[in-house]
């Protein structure tokens, strides 16, 4: 399958295949009315598989929500066919208004406006807590 | 602004300082009864908590200060739909500092992030309760005379017990501390209060059914309730309410010097017959929580320059 060159837009690479969709989900790209292209089980050297999303437009991009999803995903800006920035994630300290605490016991579950926010506690497992009431993210 | 959410957030040596102010206020409490005098404890309790609202209210008191506050959400500006933060920023203009009871986990943190005076969580749901644990930490050290190569056993509602974990975060940081963590299957202490806290710190533990078969090793036990509101299902609750009860008998087994804790109310968990051994605790445990919030009061105060 071939999906056509971007010239000017965003390539994020190396997402973990079958985090492809999450992440088209949580960036809100369907909101988005250029050519958006979500790659699946594309072939990788150093996994095997990976899932690319390309954008046919410059995107302010939030990294926080890119590294939460994986640190090994990298985001090129392309600029009339050229790579002009290469970025390389890490994972956030801090996801605010990223993703929502489930615990039903959990003051976001109530408050008015209140946004959600989870802090980084374990970097090796890369477990997030709700700031609040400290559920798994 | 300074506030007390979380146990973490007072280091160990904030905690050693509280103690020893405790420990003063007991010795000389004439000394403190003006310091302080004209301010005002705001007591917000979303939901009813009578020992603990009357130990705040009875710690400000004996501090020479006054209270204002309600006892439960339905006579607040909660029951019209005021979000906590609107709550806090409008308390902050009548009080000097704020003690919050609330059935939402994090709805204190919420409180402290808008009040523009110091905040003490005196409850959020099943999370956090850090004057409990002041005070169960200044009735250990006073039985005990400190922390250090204690065997502390933690019995009855291991998993929901927010005393439990927070008792647990606050002695982790002293030295050669064991614990025996001793529950039904049910209410084992939850995987990450064991791989985040327990094995981080290297404290070493075990986890046993049988309350009579560690009793004899303990130099505190900490009993607790299974608590009715912390279940979903009723018939779970039933089942499991009863599954340790600590009596005369079971006592023999312990060592002289055992303190016995806990958090209260008691249920039927400790037999009214252990009242009257020297090793319970747990009427103690009250007034020492009195003089913690009394030192944390006069800390808190102190540091927002009031």
């Amino acid at each position: 399958m071939r999906v056509d060159e971007i010239q000017n837009g965003v390539v994020i690479d190396h997402i973990p295949a079958g985090k492809g969709q999450k992440l088209y989900e949580l960036l809100g790209l369907n909101a988005l009315d250029c050519t958006v292209a979500l790659i699946r089980n594309a072939v990788s050297a150093k996994t095997g598989k990976k899932d690319i999303i390309k954008i046919d437009a410059d995107f302010p991009f939030n990294l926080d929500i890119i590294g939460f999803v994986s640190p090994d995903i990298t985001v090129n800006r392309i600029v009339n066919g050229e790579i002009v920035e290469k970025h390389h994630m890490d994972l956030p300290e801090k996801l605010i208004g990223v993703v929502r605490c489930k615990n039903p016991r959990c003051i976001t579950s109530t408050e008015q406006e209140l946004q959600h926010e989870f802090r980084l506690t374990d970097r090796e497992n890369r477990v997030y807590r709700c700031v609040y009431c400290e559920s798994k993210a | 602004m300074r506030s007390v959410i979380d146990i973490l957030d007072l280091s160990k040596e904030e905690i050693d300082g509280l103690i020893a102010v405790a420990n003063d206020i007991i010795a000389q409490p004439e000394a403190y009864a003006e310091k302080c005098k004209g301010k005002k404890l705001a007591t917000l309790f979303f939901e009813p908590s009578t020992r603990t609202r009357l130990s705040f209210e009875a710690a400000m008191y004996e501090l020479g200060g006054n209270v204002i506050g309600f006892s439960e959400a339905s006579s607040s500006s909660a029951s019209k739909g005021e979000s906590v933060a609107d709550t806090a920023k409008v308390i902050s203009e009548y009080a000097d500092i704020i003690a919050m009871r609330h059935p939402k986990e994090g709805a204190p943190l919420v409180a402290a992030r808008n009040a523009t005076i110091p905040v003490i969580n005196a409850g959020d749901g099943g999370h956090n309760h850090p004057t409990q644990t002041l005070a169960d930490l200044l009735t250990i050290y006073r039985e005990k005379g400190g922390f250090n190569n204690l065997t502390v056993g933690l019995c009855g509602d291991l998993k929901f017990g927010r005393t439990v974990h927070s008792l647990l975060n606050a002695l982790s940081r002293y030295e050669g501390i064991k614990v025996v963590l001793i529950s039904p299957e049910e209410l084992k202490v939850p995987d990450y209060v064991k791989s985040d806290l327990l094995d981080k710190c290297g404290i070493p533990y075990e986890e046993v059914t049988d309350l009579e078969s560690a009793l004899p090793n303990l130099d505190v036990l900490y009993m607790t309730r299974v608590q009715r509101e912390r279940f979903f299902n009723e018939e779970e609750y039933l089942r499991l309410k009863d599954s340790y009860i600590l009596t005369v008998e079971k006592l023999a087994l312990a060592k002289p010097d055992l303190a016995i804790l806990h958090p209260l109310p008691r249920v039927n968990e400790i037999s009214v017959g252990v009242d009257n051994d020297p090793r319970a605790c747990y009427f103690k445990q009250v007034r020492y929580g009195k003089f913690m919030r009394m030192a944390l009061i006069l800390k808190l105060l102190e540091e927002a320059g009031k």
